[in-house]
């Protein structure tokens, strides 16, 4: 088993995943009248995870971990385009993206 | 020792750069912070010996990504005084589901331990002779060729749905009608006139 660093181990890195992660959550409830800052939660969440996946991956000696963050981080690049067409075509029609406003399909 | 140091470093700007990122009033300075925790992030990865992942990070999120919320946040036309209302109502709520998460994550880290099975699973063990990039590239074209043509696609199809959903038709802007110009004949666009020798038109 190949330590991280030489002094550094595995639950250093999931404890910044961690808090990252929590700060991403935090970040998409607290942040209810802006959408972009809820997209940027989300990428939080992500990063999140690679960290941990890139953690292991090191500490497993396995490179497998570091090819499915390559997948994440593709997945990621395609969810935050995609998001922020929908965000400007919702700029166009309405004029405002606060989360607020966002009920139309509300029952 | 100094290997320690700059891990706190990089760990302590990420996770603060994550807070201010959520927090801050303005959302160009959160997509700021968001590119400083992605550098920070990087850097943390470069320690742990995935330079490939560290770059990619920097390329695809820093250069592309960032920049992609940076420019929208900046054409859309978000005034800073209207974001933080709405942060008291929702602060129950979410501070609940924050906390126990994060117990749970105490939890969990406080009690896991390895299976003795997982070092058996090891798919593909770094060679101690490759740099991690050539041993990335020997995996991803050979094993997993199906899942990178896969990701290709995925970026195509958010490609082509970004572009679909923008895109917008303007009466007003004349455009080129290649069947117009040529189904256009001689006899309707040139007329033959008589001009008298010497008088000009």
């Amino acid at each position: 088993m190949a330590d991280i660093g030489h002094t550094i181990g595995l639950a250093h890195y999931l404890t910044v995943a961690a808090l990252l992660f929590a700060t991403g959550m935090f970040g998409i409830f607290l942040n209810r009248k802006n959408v972009i800052v809820i997209l940027m939660s989300i990428e939080l969440l992500l990063l999140a995870v690679n960290i941990n996946l890139v953690a292991f991956s090191v500490q497993l000696d396995d490179l497998v971990g570091q090819v499915f963050t390559l997948f994440i981080l593709t997945v990621a690049a395609a969810e935050a385009a995609i998001g922020l067409a929908i965000l400007v075509v919702f700029f166009r029609a309405r004029g405002s993206i606060a989360v607020k406003n966002i009920s139309s399909l509300k029952g | 020792m100094i290997e320690t140091l700059v891990f706190y470093m990089f760990a302590a700007i990420c996770v603060g750069s994550g807070v201010m990122v959520i927090s801050s009033r303005n959302p160009v300075h959160s997509v700021l912070f968001l590119i400083l925790a992605f550098f920070n992030a990087s850097g943390l990865f470069v320690l742990a010996g995935a330079e490939y992942i560290a770059m990619l990070l920097i390329i695809v999120y820093v250069g592309a990504v960032a920049v992609l919320f940076l420019f929208v946040v900046m054409m859309l036309d978000i005034t800073v005084v209207e974001i933080k209302q709405g942060f008291q109502s929702y602060l129950p709520i979410g501070g609940a589901v924050g906390l126990v998460f994060l117990g749970e994550i105490i939890a969990v880290g406080t009690s896991w331990t390895m299976a003795p099975t997982a070092l058996g699973n090891v798919q593909a063990p770094a060679n101690a002779g490759t740099s991690n990039a050539v041993a990335l590239g020997h995996i991803i074209y050979t094993d997993y060729v199906y899942l990178f043509q896969a990701a290709g696609l995925v970026l195509l199809v958010a490609m082509i749905g970004a572009i679909v959903l923008t895109h917008r038709k303007r009466p007003e802007a004349k455009k080129q009608v290649i069947a117009d110009q040529l189904a256009r004949s001689a006899k309707e666009s040139v007329e033959m006139k008589k001009v008298e020798t010497g008088r000009g038109i």
